[in-house]
């Protein structure tokens, strides 16, 4: 492959290059570190990406907008909701329409599912890496009942696609409720068990402490969000401080780390996987019967029975389909707090049936970035649990 | 009574059908993970779906120790030469599994960056369609593979693995001659290949 | 409000402004730039969000360079968007916002903006010598392959807007 770091003769000769991927036994995702090492110690980093750039961005200006909710959910793969979330937010706010109540609190409640799997996924491949295989076996047992709660909601275990423009695909159906009180509890008991693995465990700590580390000056200055963000010591999380969907009516916490390194990272993502569980409970307390998709033809398709027996909504329905929505000609951006970070989508409209540019804001990408800032002058080993604890999903940092 | 002894000790049988048993029930994958069907085989490896049942649990990250290739997500063209040499280092017998409908024919991604279908590259055996595929489908794609090796022979020559590797040195010279990247001489073949009417370039 | 700040300090730099749906647009152009992210970097804005870039091919001026920011401590966000032609650059703020760095790189890779001042202005997303820049709307959604678009009618439309 091309040499992006120095070449052999630039070297001298006690320097010697490694290259991490792009594929690699880490299972984060394709991406590629020329790593510069003299004996076990990082010198140099290079991190290159763009190995799964598929070319969203440029698709969805030939897609219409309802089309575009698939190529959401394979951004973030390991919780897709969350990007489904996000994207139809940001269309609902170039709109200017409300969805109503029972759409946003299953709404609340997907995402948060969605926020505990991403979670599970991360800590557990974390751990994986450093050697820990075991808390990793008892983890992914919760993601299976997180899969069989979005299939029976979405139909699909892994790409649910799962909200529409105006609410959701359809209403959850009658198993859904007393599984998730029944995963509340399962949940609950394996963050434990987990925790009895890891957090006192002086491997652990040695692994962990200290790698990494990052001042809250030079993560904002990075422009980190989520979870890395709030280790370093920033309180800042979209949900607590520019709430949507009803988040502000939710009582929850948001966990802040102190030094930034690996440890950190890992405590905030396990307290914020409680917090979650913390927020279904309230959700499903408080969950109240009523429609989940907007009540206006010119943005809902009617339901099939209305399609075949009403002429009106016959129409609607060509007209939705053939012509799209009438979209307002402007701009927004509109963010979500998604598990890595602040997940943006910036939507330009021009009025047609397509949207003129879409634009996804990863919030991987920054802390990518900031890879090389962070293991110069480690050993190669810390390298790989900064990775794991960076989270780069390469679906969303590549698109 | 020794004749009986015999007979319950000794099996009779073809060297095909026994070196095919060993090889169909000993594949240990290669994890070609890029994208989210790589969730999915990890959903797969562990214990509800348990690929281990086949004898595919030792998972090999390294091309050098394994049989199967099983790739997981959309290839792009970025993407390309890796796979090309990856699937170069293996050893034969060798056998590939395109998983998920990005692999076996670009999926839903029809733009300048994604690789439509991996079969234009490398040569496949099985395809598994699905958007991620469950881990039932990965598995049944696994054991259909399984039903081709049992049917396969020593003597027959494996006429596409021949044709890929010659492909491989036409690359390296094409990339010589023009000193281009790898992938904008994968790309420049691929194009070379679709304007003949060809879709692969092996 | 930050407007007003931009309006007092550096009058004449704002050629522009929106306010469409609670978000806040300003233009301004490639030549205020550093001084205006200087005043934003005073004013609390020291979280830069995003750094994208908007094809508009009718216009002389056909690029939009757009930046979004957000002050921490008051949760405020401001657009800024600083019309390019083809072929001109524009500062980079990679020595101020060490985000900056691959969000600019993205931006020449996809778009063929250039950055003043970068420290490495390579492509991010596509390989080292592809050819052309894949965002812009003359660019073809398959990249010129033919057998990428073969048997695909619509809703693709071979890139074409429908």
């Amino acid at each position: 492959m091309e040499s992006i770091a120095m070449t052999r003769q630039q070297l001298d000769g006690d320097k010697m290059i490694v290259n991490m991927g792009p594929s690699h036994p880490t299972t984060h995702g394709t991406l590629r570190i020329v790593l510069e090492l003299e004996g076990e110690t990082i010198t140099k980093a290079t991190p290159e990406m763009g190995y799964l750039h598929r070319g969203v961005e440029k698709l969805g200006e030939s897609l219409s907008y309802q089309q575009f909710i698939p190529l959401t959910d394979r951004l973030n793969y390991c919780s897709s909701i969350m990007n489904n979330v996000g994207y139809t937010t940001a269309v609902e706010k170039l709109l200017d329409i409300q969805i109503p109540k029972r759409a946003q609190q299953i709404r609340v409640l997907v995402s948060e599912l969605a926020r505990i799997a991403d979670h599970l996924v991360c800590v557990g491949v974390n751990a994986v890496d450093i050697g820990a295989f075991t808390a990793f076996l008892y983890l992914f047992r919760q993601r299976e009942t997180i899969y069989d709660l979005f299939e029976m909601a979405a139909g699909q275990r892994l790409h649910t696609s799962f909200t529409r423009i105006g609410g959701l695909f359809r209403d959850i159906p009658e198993g859904f409720v007393p599984l998730t009180e029944r995963f509340l509890v399962e949940c609950e008991a394996s963050l434990d068990e987990m925790e009895n693995l890891l957090t006192h465990n002086p491997i652990w700590h040695d692994r962990t402490k200290g790698i990494g580390a990052i001042s809250p000056e030079d993560a904002v200055n990075w422009g980190y969000t989520g979870p890395c963000l709030r280790a370093a010591g920033v309180p800042q999380d979209l949900r607590k401080a520019q709430p949507y969907l009803g988040y502000e009516t939710y009582d929850f916490d948001i966990p802040i780390g102190t030094t930034g390194d690996v440890f950190d990272r890992y405590l905030v993502r396990t307290e914020e996987m409680r917090q979650s569980l913390r927020i279904i409970r309230q959700v499903l307390d408080r969950l109240e019967p009523g429609p989940v998709m907007v009540d206006d033809p010119k943005i809902a398709l009617p339901s099939k029975e209305k399609v075949y027996t009403r002429m009106e909504s016959l129409i609607h329905h060509f007209k939705l389909i053939m012509h799209g929505m009438e979209m307002p000609v402007g701009e927004v951006y509109s963010a979500t707090e998604a598990a890595n970070g602040e997940l943006g989508f910036y939507i330009v409209s021009d009025g047609g049936k397509n949207p003129y540019r879409i634009r996804v804001r990863p919030p991987c990408l920054p802390i990518f970035s900031s890879f090389e800032d962070q293991v110069k002058g480690g050993l190669i080993a810390d390298a790989v649990a900064v990775l794991g604890a960076m989270n780069v999903i390469a679906g969303e940092l590549d698109r | 009574m020794a004749e009986l002894d015999i007979n319950d000790a000794v099996l009779t049988t073809r060297l095909d059908a026994v070196v095919n048993w060993g090889r169909k029930n000993s594949l240990w994958p290669m994890p070609f993970g890029v994208a989210c069907c790589a969730i999915e085989f990890m959903s797969m490896m562990s214990s509800k779906y348990d690929l281990s049942r086949f004898g595919a649990e030792a998972m090999r990250f390294s091309p050098r120790q394994s049989d199967m290739m099983l790739i997981l997500g959309t290839i792009t063209n970025k993407m390309a030469p890796v796979l090309r040499t990856i699937y170069a280092q293996m050893a034969e017998p060798k056998w590939v599994i395109s998983v998920g409908v990005c692999a076996s024919s670009g999926g839903m991604y029809r733009t300048y960056a994604t690789l439509q279908g991996v079969d234009r590259i490398i040569p496949v055996d099985v395809y598994v369609p699905g958007c991620p595929p469950r881990p039932e489908s990965i598995i049944y794609g696994v054991m259909k593979l399984q039903e081709q090796i049992e049917k396969e022979s020593l003597s027959m020559r494996k006429d596409h693995i021949a044709r890929f590797y010659e492909s491989l040195e036409r690359q390296d010279a094409l990339q010589a001659a023009k000193g281009l990247t790898s992938q904008q001489t994968i790309r420049e073949m691929l194009m070379d290949a679709g304007e003949r009417g060809v879709g692969t370039i092996f | 409000m930050i407007i007003e700040h931009i309006d007092a300090q550096l009058p004449g730099t704002i050629t522009d402004r929106h306010d469409f749906r609670g978000d806040q647009t300003v233009v301004i152009t490639r030549e205020n730039l550093l001084a205006v992210v200087d005043l934003l970097h005073r004013e609390g804005f020291q979280f830069l969000v995003d750094i994208t870039a908007v094809d508009w091919p009718e216009r002389e001026q056909r690029f939009d360079v757009v930046y979004h920011w957000l002050n921490l401590a008051s949760q405020e966000r401001l657009r800024v968007k600083v019309p390019v032609a083809d072929g001109e650059s524009v500062a980079s703020l990679a020595g101020l916002f060490k985000t900056a760095n691959w969000f600019e790189r993205e931006v020449f890779d996809l778009f063929g903006i250039r950055f003043e001042g970068h420290p490495d202005l390579r492509r991010l997303l596509t390989w080292g010598d592809f050819q052309g820049h894949a965002l812009r709307k003359d660019f073809p959604l398959d990249g010129g392959d033919v057998f990428c678009m073969e048997g695909c009618t619509a809703p693709y439309n071979n890139g074409e807007r429908s």
